[in-house]
Protein backbone atom coordinates (compact mmCIF):
# COMPACT_ATOMS: atom_id res chain seq x y z
CA UNK A 1 0.00 0.00 0.00
CA UNK A 2 1.47 2.96 -1.40
CA UNK A 3 0.92 6.27 0.13
CA UNK A 4 -1.79 7.56 -1.98
CA UNK A 5 -3.57 3.96 -1.00
CA UNK A 6 -3.09 4.81 2.34
CA UNK A 7 -4.74 8.33 2.31
CA UNK A 8 -7.75 7.30 0.46
CA UNK A 9 -8.16 4.58 3.16
CA UNK A 10 -7.76 8.07 6.06
CA UNK A 11 -9.61 6.65 9.04
CA UNK A 12 -13.02 9.00 8.98
CA UNK A 13 -11.83 9.92 12.67
CA UNK A 14 -8.67 12.35 11.48
CA UNK A 15 -11.59 14.00 9.29
CA UNK A 16 -13.60 14.45 12.38
CA UNK A 17 -10.52 15.92 14.01
CA UNK A 18 -9.61 18.39 11.45
CA UNK A 19 -13.00 19.44 11.55
CA UNK A 20 -13.59 19.77 14.92
CA UNK A 21 -10.07 21.80 15.22
CA UNK A 22 -11.47 24.00 12.35
CA UNK A 23 -14.09 24.63 13.75
CA UNK A 24 -13.36 25.56 17.38
CA UNK A 25 -9.32 27.19 16.84
CA UNK A 26 -10.97 30.08 15.02
CA UNK A 27 -13.69 30.97 17.90
CA UNK A 28 -11.52 30.26 20.92
CA UNK A 29 -8.69 32.80 19.11
CA UNK A 30 -11.61 34.88 18.10
CA UNK A 31 -10.17 34.76 14.59
CA UNK A 32 -11.61 37.86 12.27
CA UNK A 33 -11.38 37.15 8.44
CA UNK A 34 -12.13 40.44 5.95
CA UNK A 35 -15.49 39.65 4.44
CA UNK A 36 -15.12 41.29 1.27
CA UNK A 37 -18.22 43.18 -0.91
CA UNK A 38 -21.85 42.40 0.63
CA UNK A 39 -24.01 40.05 -2.04
CA UNK A 40 -26.20 42.21 -3.83
CA UNK A 41 -29.58 40.05 -2.39
CA UNK A 42 -28.58 41.06 1.24
CA UNK A 43 -28.05 44.67 -0.14
CA UNK A 44 -31.58 44.54 -1.26
CA UNK A 45 -33.29 43.98 1.98
CA UNK A 46 -31.23 46.18 3.77
CA UNK A 47 -31.92 48.60 1.93
CA UNK A 48 -35.88 48.11 1.27
CA UNK A 49 -35.46 48.61 5.18
CA UNK A 50 -33.72 51.74 4.79
CA UNK A 51 -36.09 53.21 2.75
CA UNK A 52 -39.37 52.68 4.72
CA UNK A 53 -40.65 55.57 7.20
CA UNK A 54 -40.43 55.75 10.61
CA UNK A 55 -43.78 53.86 12.15
CA UNK A 56 -43.96 51.21 9.10
CA UNK A 57 -44.68 47.90 10.21
CA UNK A 58 -42.60 44.75 9.13
CA UNK A 59 -43.26 41.73 10.31
CA UNK A 60 -40.90 38.69 10.49
CA UNK A 61 -42.09 34.98 10.63
CA UNK A 62 -39.46 32.96 12.90
CA UNK A 63 -40.06 29.67 10.85
CA UNK A 64 -36.93 28.02 12.11
CA UNK A 65 -36.18 25.72 15.13
CA UNK A 66 -33.10 25.20 17.00
CA UNK A 67 -30.75 22.97 14.64
CA UNK A 68 -30.97 26.07 11.99
CA UNK A 69 -30.24 28.89 14.75
CA UNK A 70 -26.41 29.22 14.02
CA UNK A 71 -27.44 29.93 10.53
CA UNK A 72 -30.85 32.13 11.10
CA UNK A 73 -30.62 33.79 14.45
CA UNK A 74 -27.96 35.88 13.58
CA UNK A 75 -30.23 37.05 10.89
CA UNK A 76 -32.99 37.86 12.45
CA UNK A 77 -31.04 39.53 14.85
CA UNK A 78 -29.56 41.91 12.32
CA UNK A 79 -32.97 42.73 10.62
CA UNK A 80 -34.82 43.04 13.90
CA UNK A 81 -32.08 45.70 15.33
CA UNK A 82 -32.06 47.52 12.12
CA UNK A 83 -35.44 48.34 11.98
CA UNK A 84 -35.91 49.16 15.70
CA UNK A 85 -33.35 51.22 15.32
CA UNK A 86 -35.60 52.93 12.56
CA UNK A 87 -37.77 53.23 15.05
CA UNK A 88 -40.17 50.82 12.44
CA UNK A 89 -43.03 48.64 14.37
CA UNK A 90 -42.05 44.68 14.34
CA UNK A 91 -44.40 42.01 14.60
CA UNK A 92 -43.27 38.46 14.76
CA UNK A 93 -45.14 35.03 14.06
CA UNK A 94 -44.37 31.87 13.53
CA UNK A 95 -45.58 28.49 11.94
CA UNK A 96 -43.03 26.06 13.05
CA UNK A 97 -44.16 25.18 16.77
CA UNK A 98 -40.42 25.62 18.25
CA UNK A 99 -40.24 29.02 16.80
CA UNK A 100 -42.19 30.99 19.13
CA UNK A 101 -39.57 30.58 21.82
CA UNK A 102 -36.96 31.34 19.85
CA UNK A 103 -38.73 34.22 18.38
CA UNK A 104 -39.64 36.01 21.97
CA UNK A 105 -35.92 35.44 23.04
CA UNK A 106 -34.74 37.31 19.88
CA UNK A 107 -37.31 39.99 20.43
CA UNK A 108 -37.16 40.69 23.84
CA UNK A 109 -33.26 40.84 23.46
CA UNK A 110 -32.76 43.14 20.40
CA UNK A 111 -35.59 45.04 21.91
CA UNK A 112 -33.87 45.26 25.34
CA UNK A 113 -30.94 46.35 23.18
CA UNK A 114 -32.35 49.23 21.36
CA UNK A 115 -34.41 50.55 24.19
CA UNK A 116 -37.46 49.41 22.20
CA UNK A 117 -40.89 48.71 24.62
CA UNK A 118 -42.68 45.77 24.52
CA UNK A 119 -46.27 45.68 22.96
CA UNK A 120 -45.20 49.39 21.70
CA UNK A 121 -42.74 49.61 18.99
CA UNK A 122 -42.35 45.40 18.85
CA UNK A 123 -44.77 42.14 19.71
CA UNK A 124 -45.01 38.36 19.14
CA UNK A 125 -47.72 36.83 18.23
CA UNK A 126 -46.82 33.76 18.70
CA UNK A 127 -47.46 30.19 16.79
CA UNK A 128 -50.66 28.96 15.33
CA UNK A 129 -50.71 25.55 13.19
CA UNK A 130 -51.89 25.54 9.84
CA UNK A 131 -48.99 26.95 7.68
CA UNK A 132 -50.62 27.74 4.43
CA UNK A 133 -54.17 28.26 6.11
CA UNK A 134 -52.51 30.44 8.79
CA UNK A 135 -50.65 32.81 6.01
CA UNK A 136 -53.61 32.95 4.14
CA UNK A 137 -56.03 34.28 7.30
CA UNK A 138 -53.84 37.03 7.74
CA UNK A 139 -54.56 38.00 4.73
CA UNK A 140 -58.33 38.53 5.99
CA UNK A 141 -57.82 39.37 9.24
CA UNK A 142 -54.29 39.35 11.43
CA UNK A 143 -56.81 39.62 14.91
CA UNK A 144 -58.83 37.27 13.93
CA UNK A 145 -56.18 34.72 13.29
CA UNK A 146 -54.34 36.69 15.80
CA UNK A 147 -57.05 37.51 18.79
CA UNK A 148 -54.15 37.67 21.58
CA UNK A 149 -49.83 37.33 21.62
CA UNK A 150 -47.93 34.61 22.61
CA UNK A 151 -48.46 36.19 26.11
CA UNK A 152 -51.98 36.34 26.41
CA UNK A 153 -52.30 39.81 25.71
CA UNK A 154 -55.81 41.16 23.41
CA UNK A 155 -54.22 42.06 20.12
CA UNK A 156 -56.54 45.04 19.17
CA UNK A 157 -55.36 46.57 22.36
CA UNK A 158 -51.70 47.11 21.89
CA UNK A 159 -50.27 50.78 20.44
CA UNK A 160 -47.77 48.71 18.54
CA UNK A 161 -50.78 46.77 16.32
CA UNK A 162 -52.59 50.07 15.94
CA UNK A 163 -53.93 50.12 12.21
CA UNK A 164 -52.48 46.79 11.44
CA UNK A 165 -54.96 44.05 10.40
CA UNK A 166 -54.29 42.54 7.25
CA UNK A 167 -51.06 42.68 4.74
CA UNK A 168 -52.06 45.72 3.49
CA UNK A 169 -51.20 47.34 6.42
CA UNK A 170 -47.52 45.37 6.46
CA UNK A 171 -44.60 47.34 4.61
CA UNK A 172 -41.50 44.18 4.53
CA UNK A 173 -42.58 40.52 5.63
CA UNK A 174 -39.65 38.37 6.16
CA UNK A 175 -39.83 34.74 6.32
CA UNK A 176 -36.96 33.58 8.12
CA UNK A 177 -36.94 29.41 7.90
CA UNK A 178 -34.72 26.53 7.05
CA UNK A 179 -37.80 24.43 5.37
CA UNK A 180 -40.64 24.85 2.73
CA UNK A 181 -42.07 27.89 4.10
CA UNK A 182 -40.90 30.17 2.23
CA UNK A 183 -42.50 29.14 -0.98
CA UNK A 184 -45.93 29.17 0.78
CA UNK A 185 -45.09 32.65 2.28
CA UNK A 186 -44.33 33.70 -1.59
CA UNK A 187 -47.31 31.79 -3.18
CA UNK A 188 -50.14 32.79 -0.58
CA UNK A 189 -49.10 36.36 0.88
CA UNK A 190 -46.92 37.27 -1.72
CA UNK A 191 -49.12 36.23 -4.96
CA UNK A 192 -53.13 36.62 -3.52
CA UNK A 193 -52.14 39.64 -1.28
CA UNK A 194 -49.51 41.32 -2.70
CA UNK A 195 -47.10 41.64 -0.04
CA UNK A 196 -43.64 42.66 -0.21
CA UNK A 197 -41.12 39.19 0.99
CA UNK A 198 -38.18 38.95 1.60
CA UNK A 199 -36.31 35.69 2.91
CA UNK A 200 -33.91 34.95 5.64
CA UNK A 201 -32.46 31.31 4.65
CA UNK A 202 -29.91 28.37 5.43
CA UNK A 203 -27.10 28.64 2.71
CA UNK A 204 -28.32 25.20 1.82
CA UNK A 205 -31.51 26.72 0.25
CA UNK A 206 -30.62 29.30 -1.72
CA UNK A 207 -30.52 27.49 -4.71
CA UNK A 208 -34.22 26.88 -4.38
CA UNK A 209 -35.07 30.84 -3.28
CA UNK A 210 -33.23 32.18 -6.25
CA UNK A 211 -35.73 32.04 -8.83
CA UNK A 212 -38.28 33.92 -6.92
CA UNK A 213 -35.26 36.68 -6.39
CA UNK A 214 -34.96 36.95 -10.44
CA UNK A 215 -38.85 36.96 -10.93
CA UNK A 216 -39.16 40.19 -8.26
CA UNK A 217 -41.21 37.70 -5.93
CA UNK A 218 -39.03 38.24 -3.15
CA UNK A 219 -37.10 41.77 -2.30
CA UNK A 220 -34.29 39.97 -1.52
CA UNK A 221 -32.73 37.07 0.46
CA UNK A 222 -30.12 36.81 3.39
CA UNK A 223 -28.65 33.75 2.23
CA UNK A 224 -26.98 31.42 5.34
CA UNK A 225 -24.28 32.90 7.90
CA UNK A 226 -22.36 34.76 5.82
CA UNK A 227 -25.79 36.85 4.97
CA UNK A 228 -25.83 37.41 8.29
CA UNK A 229 -22.44 38.65 8.57
CA UNK A 230 -23.15 40.96 5.91
CA UNK A 231 -26.05 42.42 7.35
CA UNK A 232 -23.87 43.08 10.43
CA UNK A 233 -21.46 44.75 8.34
CA UNK A 234 -23.55 46.82 6.53
CA UNK A 235 -25.15 48.22 10.20
CA UNK A 236 -22.07 48.37 11.07
CA UNK A 237 -22.08 46.40 14.37
CA UNK A 238 -19.48 43.93 15.10
CA UNK A 239 -18.20 42.11 18.93
CA UNK A 240 -21.19 40.35 20.48
CA UNK A 241 -23.64 42.03 18.78
CA UNK A 242 -22.26 40.54 15.90
CA UNK A 243 -22.58 36.51 15.81
CA UNK A 244 -22.67 35.89 11.95
CA UNK A 245 -19.15 37.52 11.71
CA UNK A 246 -17.95 35.57 14.71
CA UNK A 247 -19.57 32.85 13.41
CA UNK A 248 -18.21 33.07 9.70
CA UNK A 249 -14.31 32.77 10.68
CA UNK A 250 -14.54 29.05 11.97
CA UNK A 251 -17.39 28.29 9.22
CA UNK A 252 -14.47 30.31 6.40
CA UNK A 253 -11.52 27.73 8.02
CA UNK A 254 -14.03 24.61 7.76
CA UNK A 255 -14.81 24.91 4.38
CA UNK A 256 -11.24 25.71 3.40
CA UNK A 257 -10.44 22.29 5.04
CA UNK A 258 -13.87 20.60 3.19
CA UNK A 259 -12.51 21.91 -0.40
CA UNK A 260 -8.83 20.72 0.79
CA UNK A 261 -10.56 17.30 1.75
CA UNK A 262 -11.94 16.91 -2.04
CA UNK A 263 -8.79 17.96 -3.72
CA UNK A 264 -6.48 15.67 -1.84
CA UNK A 265 -9.19 12.80 -2.09
CA UNK A 266 -9.46 13.17 -6.16
CA UNK A 267 -5.54 13.33 -6.06
CA UNK A 268 -5.07 10.28 -4.48
CA UNK A 269 -7.77 8.41 -5.93
CA UNK A 270 -6.47 9.21 -9.94
CA UNK A 271 -3.01 8.69 -8.48
CA UNK A 272 -3.63 4.90 -7.08
CA UNK A 273 -6.28 3.90 -10.05
CA UNK A 274 -3.13 5.00 -12.55
CA UNK A 275 -0.77 3.05 -10.37
CA UNK A 276 -3.35 -0.09 -10.50
CA UNK A 277 -3.77 0.10 -14.21
CA UNK B 1 -72.36 7.23 0.57
CA UNK B 2 -69.24 6.65 2.12
CA UNK B 3 -67.71 7.47 -0.98
CA UNK B 4 -70.12 9.45 -2.54
CA UNK B 5 -70.47 12.55 0.01
CA UNK B 6 -66.51 13.04 0.44
CA UNK B 7 -66.27 13.45 -3.31
CA UNK B 8 -68.46 15.54 -3.66
CA UNK B 9 -67.43 18.24 -0.83
CA UNK B 10 -63.77 17.39 -2.60
CA UNK B 11 -65.63 18.51 -5.76
CA UNK B 12 -66.92 21.50 -4.18
CA UNK B 13 -64.81 22.57 -2.14
CA UNK B 14 -62.30 22.67 -4.79
CA UNK B 15 -64.39 23.97 -7.51
CA UNK B 16 -65.71 27.27 -5.51
CA UNK B 17 -61.38 27.67 -3.61
CA UNK B 18 -60.00 27.85 -7.45
CA UNK B 19 -63.49 29.94 -8.58
CA UNK B 20 -63.25 32.31 -5.75
CA UNK B 21 -59.75 33.34 -6.66
CA UNK B 22 -60.63 35.15 -9.68
CA UNK B 23 -64.31 36.49 -8.34
CA UNK B 24 -63.76 39.16 -5.94
CA UNK B 25 -67.10 39.57 -4.83
CA UNK B 26 -67.91 40.08 -0.77
CA UNK B 27 -69.75 36.84 -0.90
CA UNK B 28 -67.20 34.66 -2.35
CA UNK B 29 -64.21 36.60 0.00
CA UNK B 30 -66.49 35.93 3.26
CA UNK B 31 -67.02 31.87 2.28
CA UNK B 32 -63.17 31.89 1.89
CA UNK B 33 -62.70 34.05 4.99
CA UNK B 34 -65.01 30.89 6.93
CA UNK B 35 -63.05 28.07 5.25
CA UNK B 36 -59.54 29.28 5.97
CA UNK B 37 -61.37 29.15 9.71
CA UNK B 38 -62.29 25.85 9.48
CA UNK B 39 -58.70 24.98 7.64
CA UNK B 40 -57.03 26.11 11.10
CA UNK B 41 -59.63 24.00 13.24
CA UNK B 42 -58.79 20.81 10.77
CA UNK B 43 -55.01 21.61 10.71
CA UNK B 44 -55.33 22.16 14.83
CA UNK B 45 -56.99 18.42 14.70
CA UNK B 46 -54.15 17.35 12.42
CA UNK B 47 -51.51 17.88 15.14
CA UNK B 48 -53.83 15.50 17.88
CA UNK B 49 -53.76 12.96 15.06
CA UNK B 50 -49.82 13.10 14.37
CA UNK B 51 -49.60 12.64 18.47
CA UNK B 52 -51.66 9.89 18.05
CA UNK B 53 -49.90 8.04 15.58
CA UNK B 54 -46.49 8.95 17.55
CA UNK B 55 -47.58 7.44 20.84
CA UNK B 56 -49.09 4.66 18.94
CA UNK B 57 -45.77 3.76 17.06
CA UNK B 58 -43.89 4.05 20.17
CA UNK B 59 -46.35 2.09 22.71
CA UNK B 60 -46.55 -0.29 20.37
CA UNK B 61 -42.96 -0.78 20.01
CA UNK B 62 -42.34 -1.25 23.64
CA UNK B 63 -45.23 -3.66 23.85
CA UNK B 64 -43.53 -5.98 21.70
CA UNK B 65 -39.71 -5.30 22.63
CA UNK B 66 -38.78 -4.46 19.59
CA UNK B 67 -34.99 -3.53 18.44
CA UNK B 68 -33.77 -0.43 20.42
CA UNK B 69 -37.19 0.16 22.47
CA UNK B 70 -35.49 1.59 24.96
CA UNK B 71 -35.70 4.76 23.27
CA UNK B 72 -39.07 4.21 22.32
CA UNK B 73 -40.10 5.10 26.25
CA UNK B 74 -37.29 7.89 26.17
CA UNK B 75 -39.20 9.43 24.04
CA UNK B 76 -42.58 9.26 25.33
CA UNK B 77 -41.31 9.93 29.08
CA UNK B 78 -40.04 13.11 27.29
CA UNK B 79 -43.53 14.08 25.45
CA UNK B 80 -45.58 12.71 28.93
CA UNK B 81 -42.75 15.30 30.66
CA UNK B 82 -43.34 18.20 28.53
CA UNK B 83 -46.94 18.17 27.56
CA UNK B 84 -47.51 18.23 31.88
CA UNK B 85 -45.25 21.04 32.54
CA UNK B 86 -46.24 22.90 29.62
CA UNK B 87 -49.88 22.36 30.45
CA UNK B 88 -49.98 22.14 33.85
CA UNK B 89 -47.52 24.96 34.67
CA UNK B 90 -47.54 27.02 32.01
CA UNK B 91 -44.67 27.86 29.06
CA UNK B 92 -44.11 31.64 28.82
CA UNK B 93 -40.96 32.72 29.73
CA UNK B 94 -39.53 31.67 32.68
CA UNK B 95 -41.66 28.24 33.19
CA UNK B 96 -40.21 24.64 33.76
CA UNK B 97 -40.97 23.81 30.06
CA UNK B 98 -39.50 26.95 28.78
CA UNK B 99 -36.08 25.77 30.78
CA UNK B 100 -36.51 21.95 29.27
CA UNK B 101 -36.61 23.91 26.01
CA UNK B 102 -34.07 25.91 26.57
CA UNK B 103 -31.56 23.47 28.20
CA UNK B 104 -32.01 20.63 26.67
CA UNK B 105 -34.31 20.75 23.14
CA UNK B 106 -32.13 23.54 22.41
CA UNK B 107 -28.33 21.77 22.47
CA UNK B 108 -29.66 18.55 22.31
CA UNK B 109 -31.65 19.58 18.57
CA UNK B 110 -28.33 22.02 17.45
CA UNK B 111 -25.51 18.92 18.40
CA UNK B 112 -27.88 16.51 15.98
CA UNK B 113 -26.95 19.05 13.08
CA UNK B 114 -23.57 20.00 14.11
CA UNK B 115 -22.64 16.03 13.46
CA UNK B 116 -23.68 17.08 10.18
CA UNK B 117 -20.43 19.14 9.23
CA UNK B 118 -18.53 15.97 10.18
CA UNK B 119 -20.02 13.24 8.27
CA UNK B 120 -20.50 15.63 5.13
CA UNK B 121 -16.71 16.01 5.30
CA UNK B 122 -16.35 12.42 5.46
CA UNK B 123 -18.29 12.21 2.72
CA UNK B 124 -17.15 14.83 0.23
CA UNK B 125 -13.46 13.01 1.17
CA UNK B 126 -14.67 9.51 -0.25
CA UNK B 127 -17.34 9.93 -2.91
CA UNK B 128 -16.84 13.22 -4.36
CA UNK B 129 -14.77 12.38 -7.24
CA UNK B 130 -14.69 13.79 -10.99
CA UNK B 131 -15.04 10.48 -12.35
CA UNK B 132 -17.02 11.99 -15.67
CA UNK B 133 -17.30 14.96 -17.08
CA UNK B 134 -20.59 15.86 -16.00
CA UNK B 135 -19.24 15.13 -12.19
CA UNK B 136 -15.85 17.23 -12.80
CA UNK B 137 -18.29 20.31 -13.69
CA UNK B 138 -20.06 19.81 -10.75
CA UNK B 139 -17.35 19.69 -8.57
CA UNK B 140 -15.48 22.43 -10.13
CA UNK B 141 -18.84 24.67 -9.37
CA UNK B 142 -19.11 23.73 -6.16
CA UNK B 143 -15.73 24.27 -5.43
CA UNK B 144 -16.28 27.88 -6.61
CA UNK B 145 -19.34 28.46 -4.71
CA UNK B 146 -18.31 27.38 -1.67
CA UNK B 147 -14.79 29.50 -2.16
CA UNK B 148 -17.30 32.56 -3.23
CA UNK B 149 -19.03 31.86 0.01
CA UNK B 150 -16.69 32.39 1.99
CA UNK B 151 -14.12 33.97 0.31
CA UNK B 152 -11.58 34.91 3.03
CA UNK B 153 -10.05 31.45 2.73
CA UNK B 154 -8.20 32.80 -0.73
CA UNK B 155 -6.59 35.33 1.57
CA UNK B 156 -5.48 32.40 4.40
CA UNK B 157 -4.49 30.56 0.79
CA UNK B 158 -3.18 33.18 -1.08
CA UNK B 159 -1.49 35.44 1.47
CA UNK B 160 -2.40 39.18 1.33
CA UNK B 161 -1.08 39.19 -2.65
CA UNK B 162 -2.34 40.63 -5.40
CA UNK B 163 -3.74 37.33 -7.06
CA UNK B 164 -5.21 37.00 -3.41
CA UNK B 165 -6.89 40.48 -3.18
CA UNK B 166 -8.17 39.62 -6.67
CA UNK B 167 -9.72 36.31 -6.06
CA UNK B 168 -11.10 37.07 -2.59
CA UNK B 169 -12.88 40.39 -4.94
CA UNK B 170 -13.89 37.92 -7.88
CA UNK B 171 -15.03 34.86 -6.33
CA UNK B 172 -18.25 36.10 -4.42
CA UNK B 173 -19.04 37.63 -8.48
CA UNK B 174 -18.03 34.32 -10.11
CA UNK B 175 -20.11 32.22 -7.55
CA UNK B 176 -23.02 34.95 -7.24
CA UNK B 177 -23.00 34.25 -11.54
CA UNK B 178 -23.37 30.51 -10.90
CA UNK B 179 -26.13 30.89 -8.51
CA UNK B 180 -28.01 33.32 -10.93
CA UNK B 181 -27.67 31.39 -14.25
CA UNK B 182 -27.03 27.98 -14.74
CA UNK B 183 -28.51 27.15 -11.67
CA UNK B 184 -31.97 29.05 -11.49
CA UNK B 185 -31.93 27.75 -15.15
CA UNK B 186 -32.18 24.13 -13.87
CA UNK B 187 -34.24 25.46 -10.85
CA UNK B 188 -36.53 27.15 -13.09
CA UNK B 189 -37.34 23.92 -15.36
CA UNK B 190 -37.86 21.43 -12.04
CA UNK B 191 -40.72 24.27 -10.58
CA UNK B 192 -42.36 24.50 -13.84
CA UNK B 193 -42.13 20.64 -13.85
CA UNK B 194 -43.19 20.30 -10.04
CA UNK B 195 -46.48 22.97 -10.65
CA UNK B 196 -47.80 21.54 -13.84
CA UNK B 197 -47.47 18.16 -11.67
CA UNK B 198 -49.24 19.67 -8.91
CA UNK B 199 -51.96 21.28 -10.71
CA UNK B 200 -52.48 17.98 -12.55
CA UNK B 201 -53.08 16.24 -9.37
CA UNK B 202 -55.47 18.61 -8.00
CA UNK B 203 -57.48 18.76 -10.89
CA UNK B 204 -57.41 14.43 -10.39
CA UNK B 205 -58.26 15.09 -6.24
CA UNK B 206 -60.96 17.77 -7.44
CA UNK B 207 -62.80 15.19 -10.38
CA UNK B 208 -62.49 12.59 -8.22
CA UNK B 209 -60.44 10.28 -10.32
CA UNK B 210 -56.96 10.12 -7.52
CA UNK B 211 -58.91 9.18 -4.19
CA UNK B 212 -55.63 7.80 -1.99
CA UNK B 213 -56.50 11.02 0.04
CA UNK B 214 -59.80 9.10 1.19
CA UNK B 215 -58.05 5.98 2.82
CA UNK B 216 -58.44 2.83 2.30
CA UNK B 217 -55.09 1.97 0.25
CA UNK B 218 -56.88 2.93 -2.94
CA UNK B 219 -55.29 4.72 -5.37
CA UNK B 220 -56.47 6.50 -8.85
CA UNK B 221 -58.66 4.67 -10.98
Amino acid sequence: MNFWDRLLALDRRYVFIGIALAVTIPIITALTLPLGEPAPPTVAVYEFIEGLEPGDVVMVAIDYSPSSMPELHPQAIALVRHALQKDLRVISVTLNPQGTALARDLMARVGAEVGAEDGVDYVHLGFKPGGSQVILGMGESIRQVYPTTADGRPTGTLPVMEGVNTYADIALLVDFAAGNLPFAWIAYAGERYNQDLAAGITAVMATDLYPYLQSGQLVGVINGLKGAAEYEVLLGVEGLQAPGMLGMSAQSIAHLLIIFLVIFGNIAYFASSRRRR
Amino acid sequence: MRLQVPLLITFLGGVFMAVQFFVPHELGQTAFAELLNWGRIVAAFALVLGIQSLLRTHIEKIRRQREDWHYSAVAIAAFVLMVVIGIGFGHGEGSGFDWLFRHVQVPLDATMFALLAFFIASAAFRTFRARSTEATLLLVAAIIVMLGRVPSTLLVIFGDTGAGQWLHATMPDVSEWIMNFPTVAGKRGILFGVALGSIATALRIILGIERSHLGGGGGGE
